[in-house]
């Protein structure tokens, strides 16, 4: 059954379908980063599944040349978790938006992010509801004027890393769509991690919510006000990495090395197995203004895996009933003979 | 008649008399911590293993612990068993127990005039009187002097029984249902050893429990042996039932064996994804007992998980399963059209209770069949099959699977509470008379599209992930027949809509005729479905053997219907619908074969009783 993996190339990964996503979308950037992927993970290539809800994000399958599964808002990861109890060997791998999997989905993601279910969530965050042309989502920002907010959108945001932490999950990531490298980089920690893994993409929108994230992705800013978390490395940024993050009284400060005798040494080393997840979920909330914003794995801890536990139940109980057969099954429980 | 003889009387008294009869309805009453269903459960395994036919409805309140002592927290098990072939739990008891005063007054109007009544007098004080509304003491009044009154002190006795065994009195007291136990096991001559065993079994590491409970129920039994309470005893001789190895079965039980059955008969794993709801409930405990059958159950978040947990397994290529209730039913409704559009294999269980809303949670009612015909967006048509007893639920369970995996389809499979925790004797079928459900995935590169399909059935192949080369994509949207490819061609929807209906519809030329019981045409046909099977088959059986020119039929496939139905119905001049709800199957007989149906209804979170049945069929052989 299995395929040679080793040729599979990107265009393998391409489905035969046209891609309808608005010219200029994020969401190409982001294909071609998993149909690039894709082939270097030593996996067969009928052995992926793409599992999707509603939203501009969750045509992602169409345009994949895998196996895939198009479902209902909000549902993915339910579709996607009763798929990985069945088929363990699969990589599942569920695409998402702000909207499908904060909003109307928010119940399932939390859910499938405490059981650890062996699945790889990619959450394609850009803050607005684009496929219903453009109203405020639940990653918006406060006062957001939209079509369904004419004078400012009340509801405090989500931050989806944020969520995903507070849910128990055990790798949590960010990338952005137009970081080709870092961002395929991020897909590869992802797709090595067992348990469930959650990436949010910030994506643009250049329809509805164009630029959201320059305070991330323009040239002076991506070099400027983003930090690139390497596990082990203190928390650095700026172009001449002369700045830092330092944890002070419980809280993150900016500081600038060389003054006031600071030095690399006083910033936070990042430890991304930590086992308290405070210190992320204080990362994952700097996200522009003062501070800088935190790009790479926030999180990436060992936890029981929860197909494997249910298929190691299922296996222990075989074999120490093995031998049960439908007769016996049908027979148990007190029984009586009439003539 | 009533005994309120003194024990030092009792000596002179007679021994009783022993009568045989032919069927017999007990209930047990008290308060929810009584364990009155527990009672009821062992009175019923033992008359099954002395070989009579039976039936069960259990009653229990929505709250787990209503307050003690009041209406609202009375718990009863009814039993009815019998030495012929029957068909209901019984319309009335011939002997009620009584464990408390609220027990009384819930029950009292149900039992039989001249009843055998047995009350736990200790109860009967003034603050539990007063919470069940009594402002004179029933024990003390003439209002029950129509039925044969046993008072007896079963609380004092039991501690009396437990005098020297060093229990807690919260432990002693809860054995006193056995005394009870013991007292109706006397009187109606079971043998007491089943329920022993039964004892020594739950309570393997708690023998002090166990030996309580022991000594109690001998107790209850030696008190009416030396007092000679009653001056008839009972006899039931065992049922002539056909030939074979019977086991007590509760529907939800048989629903979740025949749901493995299918597993093993098709070569499936079995992938169950549920959210706890009453009385639904059952299947999903049950069915996570069966780990060593390779059943895979997963308790999902909320009703929307669960089912969409099971199409990801049925995409996956497991045997998927999902089961629920009415408000739980409704929750699932999208997912259903997401399975029905990509053409997915699933099994939706909904065990009904009264509605709307949270409405009955514990009382039965068939009332979501335009719900499940009707209840989701578009031309969304599924089968549906109904259960009609509990042991019929292990095969609809089977039919159910069979028609979702031949048509690739989501099945509705409809039970309700009163079968669901209802029992029945089963005779358990032979292995090898189960229907042959293999499957066969596609495996084959050659050729292959995503919604070509057989051109008999239907059904589209079933490729799973993983099979090299058959890498395709399904979902919601639109597709376009044979590719599969996303499709807004105004003629291609035209085609889907209708090819999805239509393989709906030509189940029909695979599923068995509609079979007339009594005549083949005449004055009235009782139609019915589902749960009324047993008080429909009893009324009809009996106003036959009055002369009446009545026949019955009862449905099991209520979308399609059995291609002979117009037919059938066409043969009489008047059709009666005997259904738990405002005439749901009614509506639709009427609309498919323009037919003067007329429902008689029946909406109150409790099954109907064959007299009811009978007379309005002879109403209607009047009228």
């Amino acid at each position: 059954m299995v395929t040679e993996t080793t040729t599979l190339k990107k265009k393998d990964f391409q489905s035969d379908q046209e891609v309808r996503w608005c010219p200029g979308c994020g969401d190409y950037a982001i294909l071609s980063a998993v149909q690039a992927v894709f082939p270097e993970l030593g996996i067969p290539k009928e052995n992926f599944v793409i599992v999707s809800g509603i939203g501009c994000s969750s045509r992602f399958p169409y345009y994949m040349n895998t196996y895939g599964f198009h479902t209902i808002h909000g549902r993915a990861p339910a579709v996607a978790t009763g798929l990985k109890l069945t088929r363990p060997e699969l990589s599942v791998w569920v695409v998402t938006g702000d909207g499908d999997g904060l909003s109307i989905g928010g119940n399932h993601l939390i859910h499938t992010l405490r059981r650890n279910v062996g699945l790889k969530i990619l959450m394609f965050n850009n803050r607005i509801y684009g496929l219903t042309k453009g109203q405020y989502s639940p990653t918006s920002e406060v006062g957001k004027r939209t079509k369904s907010s004419p004078v400012g959108s009340l509801d405090a945001p989500f931050s989806p890393l944020s969520v995903a932490l507070g849910a128990g999950a055990t790798f949590v990531a960010r990338s952005v769509d137009v970081f080709q490298p870092h961002l395929k980089a991020t897909l590869k920690r992802a797709a090595e991690h067992e348990g469930t893994a959650f990436v949010e993409i910030y994506q643009n929108c250049n329809i509805f919510n164009d630029k959201a994230f320059s305070y991330v992705s323009d040239k002076e800013a991506r070099s400027e006000d983003v930090v690139y978390i390497e596990n082990g490395e203190p928390l650095l940024f700026g172009r001449e990495k002369n700045k830092g993050l330092r944890l002070s009284d419980g809280e993150f400060e900016v500081v600038t090395l060389g003054e006031g005798g600071v030095t690399a040494e006083d910033c936070l080393k990042w430890d991304e197995a930590r086992k308290n997840p405070a210190l992320a979920f204080q990362l994952a909330q700097l996200d522009g203004g003062d501070f800088p914003t935190a790009l790479g794995v926030l999180r990436c801890v060992d936890a029981p895996n929860y197909e494997q536990g249910v298929i190691s139940q299922i296996r222990s109980e075989e074999e120490s009933h093995g031998d049960a057969t439908l007769q016996d099954l049908l027979y148990s429980g007190d029984t009586w003979e009439v003539g | 008649m009533s005994t309120e003889t003194k024990e030092k009387d009792t000596q002179a008294k007679a021994a009783p008399t022993v009568e045989s009869v032919d069927d017999v309805v007990v209930r047990f009453a008290g308060d929810s911590g009584d364990g009155m269903q527990l009672t009821g459960t062992q009175f019923t395994s033992t008359s099954a293993l002395v070989g009579n036919d039976l039936a069960t409805l259990p009653e229990f309140p929505a709250e787990i612990r209503a307050p003690q002592g009041t209406l609202a927290g009375v718990s009863a098990f009814q039993v009815r068993i019998a030495d012929y072939d029957i068909h209901t739990p019984g319309d009335a008891p011939d002997c009620l127990v009584a464990m408390n005063p609220a027990a009384l007054k819930k029950s009292i109007g149900d039992l039989k005039q001249n009843g055998v009544l047995i009350v736990n007098t200790d109860e009967f004080h003034d603050r539990n009187l007063k919470k069940a509304g009594y402002e004179v003491n029933p024990l003390e009044d003439d209002s029950l002097a129509a039925y044969r009154v046993h008072k007896a002190d079963i609380t004092t006795m039991t501690f009396r029984a437990l005098d020297e065994m060093d229990l807690d009195s919260k432990a002693k007291n809860r054995s006193r249902n056995m005394f009870a136990l013991g007292m109706v096991y006397y009187l109606f001559s079971r043998p007491i050893e089943t329920t022993i065993e039964w004892l020594n079994q739950k309570f393997a590491k708690k023998a002090d429990i166990a030996e309580a409970n022991i000594k109690v129920l001998k107790a209850g039994w030696n008190f009416c042996e030396i007092t000679q309470q009653f001056q008839v005893r009972y006899e039931i001789e065992p049922a002539k039932l056909q030939a074979g190895v019977y086991r007590n079965i509760m529907g939800n039980s048989a629903l979740s064996i025949g749901l493995v059955a299918a597993s093993r008969r098709s070569g499936l794993p079995l992938f169950l994804g549920s959210y706890p709801i009453t009385p639904a409930s059952d299947i999903l405990h049950e069915l996570a007992g069966y780990k060593s059958f390779g059943v895979s159950t997963f308790q999902a978040e909320d009703e929307i998980a669960a089912v969409s947990s099971a199409i990801g397994a049925a995409f996956g290529g497991a045997l998927a399963v999902t089961t629920t209730s009415g408000p739980g039913l409704a929750l699932k409704s999208e997912a259903i059209n997401l399975a029905l559009m990509t053409e997915l294999p699933l099994i939706v269980c909904n065990i009904q209770r009264g509605g709307p809303s949270t409405g009955l949670p514990t009382k039965t009612e068939q009332a979501d069949l335009l719900q499940v015909m009707f209840g989701r967006n578009s031309d969304s048509p599924v089968p549906v099959v109904a259960a009609s007893s509990p042991s019929d639920c292990f095969f609809a369970a089977l039919e159910a699977v069979r028609l979702a995996t031949q048509y690739m389809v989501p099945v509705v499979l409809l039970s309700d509470g009163y079968i669901a925790n209802g029992s029945e004797p089963w005779r358990l079928p032979e292995i090898e008379s189960l229907p042959d459900l293999r499957v066969e995935f596609r495996t084959e590169k050659e050729g292959f599209t995503p919604y070509m399909r057989n051109p008999e059935t239907l059904a589209r192949a079933w490729a799973i992930p993983g099979t090299p080369g058959l890498e395709h994509r399904v979902g919601g949207l639109e597709k376009e027949d044979v590719t599969g490819n996303v499709s807004y061609d105004p003629a291609n929807h035209d085609h889907m809509v209708r090819l999805r209906a239509d393989k709906v519809r030509r189940i029909a030329n695979d599923i068995p005729p509609v079979e007339v019981v009594g005549s083949e045409s005449g004055k009235v046909l009782v139609l019915g479905w589902g749960s009324t099977l047993g008080a429909i088959t009893g009324a009809v059986n009996e106003a036959r053997s009055k002369g009446l020119d009545v026949s019955r039929a009862h449905l099991k496939h209520l979308n399609p219907f059995p291609k002979n139905l117009g037919d059938v119905l066409r043969r009489f001049e008047k059709i009666i619908v005997p259904e738990m709800n405002l005439g749901q199957l009614t509506m639709l007989i009427r609309a498919e074969y323009l037919v003067d149906a007329q429902v008689f209804s029946k909406i109150e979170g409790k099954p109907f009783g064959r007299q009811e049945i009978l007379e309005r069929i002879e109403q209607t052989l009047e009228g």
